[in-house]
């Protein structure tokens, strides 16, 4: 009896020693001793998001996102301090749960990476952000919204999105837009349904619609005919969810089964293909909000997308493009910083200004994408069609189509005098001179009104572009 | 007899002192996260032994006790914080979340006085859920628990001036966050082990067991069973309490989702595996059930690697897998637990002739 | 008041299928004193077969009504051999441990499953093909479904079934014998082994049928899709008394109805200071105070002390 219990209890301490020896043997950055050949350098980055779970889908998204990005830069080889760089992913699961959120954390800050993807979901970002924020590794999120995670001061979070400030009230704004005057509002008491749906009750009450109905639910739950009846009792015009694919989908489908006819609109989190999926016919004709521009009209988002479905044989579910220009751009700040050294090229992140496939990234004092913009779709035909840009660098775009517009007008003007001074011509040649005194007035007339249009347009965007740039 | 009395010996206390004086630092040499995870397998050795009081000593089977891991957590996120703006010290949160735990122990024991076994269980687990549910959504009208979001930035630790979190040098040795932790912890656990051995030996005690094998009978000798049992929840739920407060100040973060009835049933198994009702049994149960995923977690990769060459199985699923298959085999060969009472051990084998 | 009907319905289709899954816990619990916690996976896996099975055959062509029977009787059939499997290598040679021993067993069989579920299906969710037809009723301001009539039918049927088998068979009368006390039964000739394999395994295809009928409603299935389930069922056979089977119905059915009904009024009950987010306590408060008055359950007998 006794030798056993001591055995167990040896064996306990000897289990202990064993692992933690076998860390030691985890690869270290390895500097080549011969001169001759250039050193060579392993920068170490970790990425972590839900692997197991109900949103691993989304995780496997992620990560895939990471690891294309770590090929493409691995391929093109890299120069940083004199030393030729190899990128490696170290992927993590954190199950989405905080908990193991900051074991995973620790254990990768222990590893010594040189900088953090992630992680997926806000709940979990940020109490992580904290200890890589001791630790003085820079963080960059693809995915998590909920506006806390850079509002807590760190020097090291960032993220490459618009964060749920801006998502909720550009939905707001969308809602009052569908001509609705009352709305009920889901939301799923997780960190980011609830900030979402915190962030739309706010935009949408100050637009003046009238909330009806709040109601929640759960990040595990399936059935939700008891809520939804009561909200069809209400009458709502339109129904929002703050939460994730996996109960979106089955709640639109519910709503139909009830008969209730309100439209849907969700955030980011219904924004994917399971979505469709999960709702079936239901979904047809919903709304959902992300991030950013639309992959199809960002300059090189259809490229993204060939390559991403070529390499990974699967559709892009949902924060893929961003998580890809997240390592992106810490690769370029390490590039300017010409250091691989966390404290060296963190200074760098704050001051990027990368033309990634998601956007042009800069960042505010806070660490939030700057300009970020917001985009609106519709599910129509099994498909997402593109409906509308709010916010951010949308100016951009406005403002080139207004110069392309005012150009057209312009020429038209021109040509329009030019014809009507040809038919002064054919007229009378008395005439002519009145005609053309006339037509060259008209002509300085329209300039000047073309002008005057044009000058007004360029002060509203001017003027919107610095309200957007306040915030 | 044999062994406690090589524990008893100066020998066998000094070489065990030495062990857990020097094991932190021995945990460090494969990452702070080592010693993380030491941290919170004596944080689960807490739960476990006042689990074990409730279920070990008085047989009530509680499926919701991390409902007191819980309130001893918020107790101390709520006056340790800026959330509120509190900033009280450790020897003033501590007692306060020990009590308020107690509370709540009475408060879950009290309905249940005159349910059997399985009845208690659901209700129990029922108390468990509405717990946590109470957390997740008390931020409206009134924000207490600011909800699904959780409370950050708590305070660590700190007496005086000397902090738990961050690097200290002490006699010339860096200590780390986790280090500090570690020791504090183990001073603790100190504590609550003589209570909890000073408790099984008493009249309380063994009235606790006496209401175990058969509470008629135990009613019959005058034993006051409804004072007893709200007594066992009480004590058990303390040491939830107070190691909630630890945990709080330790990951300087708490949610709701790190409450589930997931982590219930996981203290229970610590209990069962463990031995039942015996008190180093527990703490092994404990230790080994915290430590065993996290080894996989590092382990099952590379393991897989060496073996086959290559990933055959998602380490993820394989890890949890390989647990699940653990808490059956172990059962199935060691029903009474890994490190059974005497009084046990002896009750199987006559029962197996 | 107008949507008290459509709750009601909601509540009926919802706790039907509760229903089902409970009989599969108080089945156990009756003759074993067992709380089978991995019952709920189960039924995960007898919805994730019905996916697999037919799926493959409406791929492969075949009319919808005779793959969705084809899925139903594979689900069956592969829930049986594992509920034997479980009862056989897992709980058997346990017939003489400590009362918590199984129950730890049964937990990790629990997590053994749903991560096999995994591995198997993968992690993403499933939508279960569209076996039923898709017709919409309204009644008195409320909608239902072809499909839900079908749930509650199937599952009146099944129950009835099940009470024909326990209360007119020599199985079941050697089921009730050994409920009552396995001693006495073996001496009188029941072959105790067998009647316990019987209960696991008609507890595991109640338990499929109920995990085709809920990838009927839902059309969605996840690995972790039993474990919510599960523990609401247990729920539901406790409030009807545990090791009743008539209070594991009854239980079943009432659940629903009161979380559905506890979901669309508890704000108003509560003068808005609780909303639907407490919706999943309701139920747990009804279930204290039924059994402060009750302690054995709404049908459940006084039963002698299990030390």
């Amino acid at each position: 009896m006794q030798a056993k219990r001591s055995v167990v209890a040896l064996s306990v301490a000897a289990a202990f020693a064993l692992s933690a020896c076998g860390q030691k043997e985890e690869p270290k950055p390895v500097a080549a001793s011969a001169p001759a050949a250039k050193p060579e350098v392993v920068v170490k980055l970790g990425h972590v998001a839900p692997m197991t779970g109900p949103q691993a889908h989304l995780g496997k998204d992620n990560e895939n996102g990471a690891v294309l990005a770590v090929e493409e830069l691995n391929a093109r080889g890299m120069e940083i301090g004199g030393a030729k760089v190899k990128f490696e992913l170290i992927n993590e699961d954190d199950q989405a749960d905080p908990k193991q959120g900051s074991i995973v954390a620790q254990k990768l800050v222990d590893a010594k990476v040189n900088g953090v993807i992630g992680h997926l979901n806000s709940g979990t970002t940020i109490p992580a952000s904290k200890l890589y924020a001791d630790a003085g590794i820079p963080q960059i999120s693809g995915s998590a919204t909920n506006p806390k995670y850079t509002q807590q001061g760190f020097a090291t979070a960032f993220r490459v999105m618009a964060n749920d400030v801006q998502q909720g009230k550009s939905l707001g704004e969308f809602a009052v837009k569908q001509g609705v005057k009352t709305v009920a509002i889901v939301d799923d008491r997780t960190a980011y349904g609830q900030g979402l749906a915190d962030e739309f009750k706010k935009a949408a009450e100050a637009s003046g619609l009238k909330v009806v109905a709040t109601e929640y639910t759960n990040d595990k739950a399936t059935d939700f005919k008891a809520i939804l009846t009561k909200i069809k009792s209400t009458k709502a015009e339109l129904v929002f969810f703050g939460g994730m694919d996996a109960q979106g989908g089955p709640m639109a489908k519910q709503m139909k089964e009830l008969g209730i006819k309100a439209k849907f609109l969700g955030g980011d989190g219904i924004c994917t293909p399971e979505f469709m999926k999960l709702g079936g016919p239901a979904t047809e004709g919903q709304f959902c909000s992300l991030p950013g521009m639309p992959l199809e009209k960002l300059a090189k988002g259809p490229e993204f997308k060939e390559r991403f479905t070529k390499k990974f044989g699967a559709e892009i579910q949902l924060y893929a493009p961003y998580v890809y220009d997240a390592v992106m751009v810490m690769a370029d700040s390490m590039k300017r910083a010409d250091s691989v050294d966390p404290a060296k090229f963190l200074p760098a992140v704050g001051k990027t200004k990368y033309d990634g496939v998601t956007a042009m990234i800069e960042f505010d004092a806070l660490g939030d994408l700057k300009g970020g913009a917001i985009s609106i779709y519709q599910y129509k035909g099994g498909k997402l069609e593109y409906v509308e840009t709010l916010g951010g660098s949308s100016i951009e775009s406005a403002k080139a189509d207004i110069k392309a517009d005012v150009k057209e007008a312009v020429a038209d003007v021109k040509d329009a005098a030019k014809a009507v001074a040809g038919a002064a011509t054919a007229v009378g040649k008395e005439a002519v001179g009145d005609v053309k005194d006339a037509a060259k007035a008209a002509a300085a007339a329209g300039k000047d009104a073309v002008k005057a249009g044009a000058a007004a347009v360029k002060d509203a965007a001017d003027a919107t572009k610095a309200a957007v740039e306040k915030k | 007899m044999k062994n406690s009395r090589f524990f008893r010996s100066t020998v066998g206390i000094g070489l065990m002192a030495g062990a857990l004086i020097a094991l932190p630092f021995v945990a460090a040499l494969g990452g702070q996260a080592w010693v993380r995870i030491l941290d919170f397998a004596i944080l689960y050795v807490f739960l476990a032994l006042g689990l074990n009081i409730v279920v070990g000593l008085a047989g009530l089977l509680d499926l919701g006790y991390i409902a007191f891991y819980a309130v001893g957590a918020y107790t101390w996120a709520l006056l340790a914080s800026p959330h509120f703006g509190l900033h009280w010290p450790i020897w003033a949160i501590l007692p306060i979340g020990a009590g308020l735990a107690c509370f709540a122990g009475v408060l879950l024991g009290s309905p249940t006085l005159k349910l059997r076994g399985d009845y208690l269980a659901i209700v129990t687990l029922g108390f468990g859920e509405i717990v946590r549910i109470f957390l997740n959504n008390l931020n409206a009208p009134i924000n207490v628990t600011n909800g699904p979001q959780g409370i950050t930035l708590i305070d660590p630790v700190s007496f005086g001036a000397f902090k738990f979190s961050g690097v200290t040098q002490i006699l010339g040795v860096s200590v780390s966050g986790p280090q500090k932790y570690y020791f504090l912890l183990i001073a603790l656990a100190m504590l609550v082990i003589v209570i909890n051995l000073r408790l099984q030996n008493s009249r309380i005690g063994r009235a606790w067991q006496a209401i175990r094998e058969d509470e008629v009978a135990a009613k019959a000798i005058g034993i006051n069973t409804r004072n007893l049992k709200l007594l066992a929840f009480a004590m058990g739920a303390s040491f939830g309490g107070i190691a909630g407060g630890i945990f709080s100040a330790m990951q300087g973060f708490v949610s709701p989702e790190s409450f589930s009835l997931i982590e219930s049933i996981m203290i229970l198994a610590m209990v069962v595996l463990g031995g039942m009702g015996h008190i180093p049994g527990v703490i092994l149960g404990a230790v080994l059930l915290t430590v065993l995923p996290e080894v996989l977690r590092y382990g099952v990769g590379p393991l897989q690697m060496a073996l086959f060459g290559k990933m055959l199985v998602d380490p993820e699923s394989l890890r949890m897998l390989v647990f699940g298959l653990a808490l059956v085999l172990v059962m199935r060969f060691k029903p009474a637990g890994l490190w059974p009472s005497p009084e046990r051990q002896r009750e199987l084998a006559e029962a197996k002739q | 008041m107008d949507i008290f009907l459509q709750q009601i319905i909601n509540g009926l289709v919802q706790g039907s299928i509760y229903a089902l899954v409970a009989l599969g816990y108080t089945m156990v619990y009756g003759i074993m004193g067992l709380i089978n916690f991995a019952h709920g996976e189960v039924v995960m896996i007898g919805t994730l077969v019905t996916i697999t099975v037919a799926g493959s055959l409406l791929k492969a062509g075949m009319p919808v009504a005779l793959a969705g029977l084809a899925g139903l009787i594979a689900a069956v059939l592969v829930c049986m051999a594992l509920g034997w499997a479980l009862e056989r290598v897992a709980y058997r040679p346990l017939r003489n441990a400590p009362r918590l021993t199984p129950l730890i067993t049964a937990i990790g069989m629990s997590i053994v499953l749903q991560n096999l579920a995994m591995m198997i299906w993968g992690r993403n969710y499933l939508t279960f093909p569209s076996l039923l037809p898709k017709v919409d009723f309204e009644l008195a301001g409320a909608n239902f479904t072809a499909i839900q009539i079908i749930i509650v039918l199937v599952s009146a049927a099944t129950m009835g079934g099940l009470l024909l088998l326990v209360y007119r068979t020599k199985l079941g009368m050697a089921m009730r014998a050994t409920a009552q006390n396995p001693a006495v039964a073996s001496l009188m000739g029941v072959n105790i082994n067998r009647v316990i394999a019987a209960a696991f395994v008609i507890g595991s295809a109640l338990g499929a049928v109920a995990g085709v009928m809920v990838g009927t409603y839902y059309e969605i299935a996840h690995y972790q899709m039993g474990f919510m389930l599960g523990l609401k069922a247990f729920t539901a056979a406790v409030l009807g008394g545990i090791g009743n089977l008539a209070g594991a119905m009854l239980g079943g059915i009432l659940l629903g109805i009161i979380e559905a009904l506890g979901a669309g009024y508890i704000g108003d009950l509560t003068g808005g200071f609780l909303g639907s987010h407490y919706q999943d306590i309701f139920a747990f408060v009804v279930l204290i105070v039924v059994l402060m008055f009750k302690p054995s359950g709404l049908f459940g007998e006084k039963t002698g002390d299990r030390a």
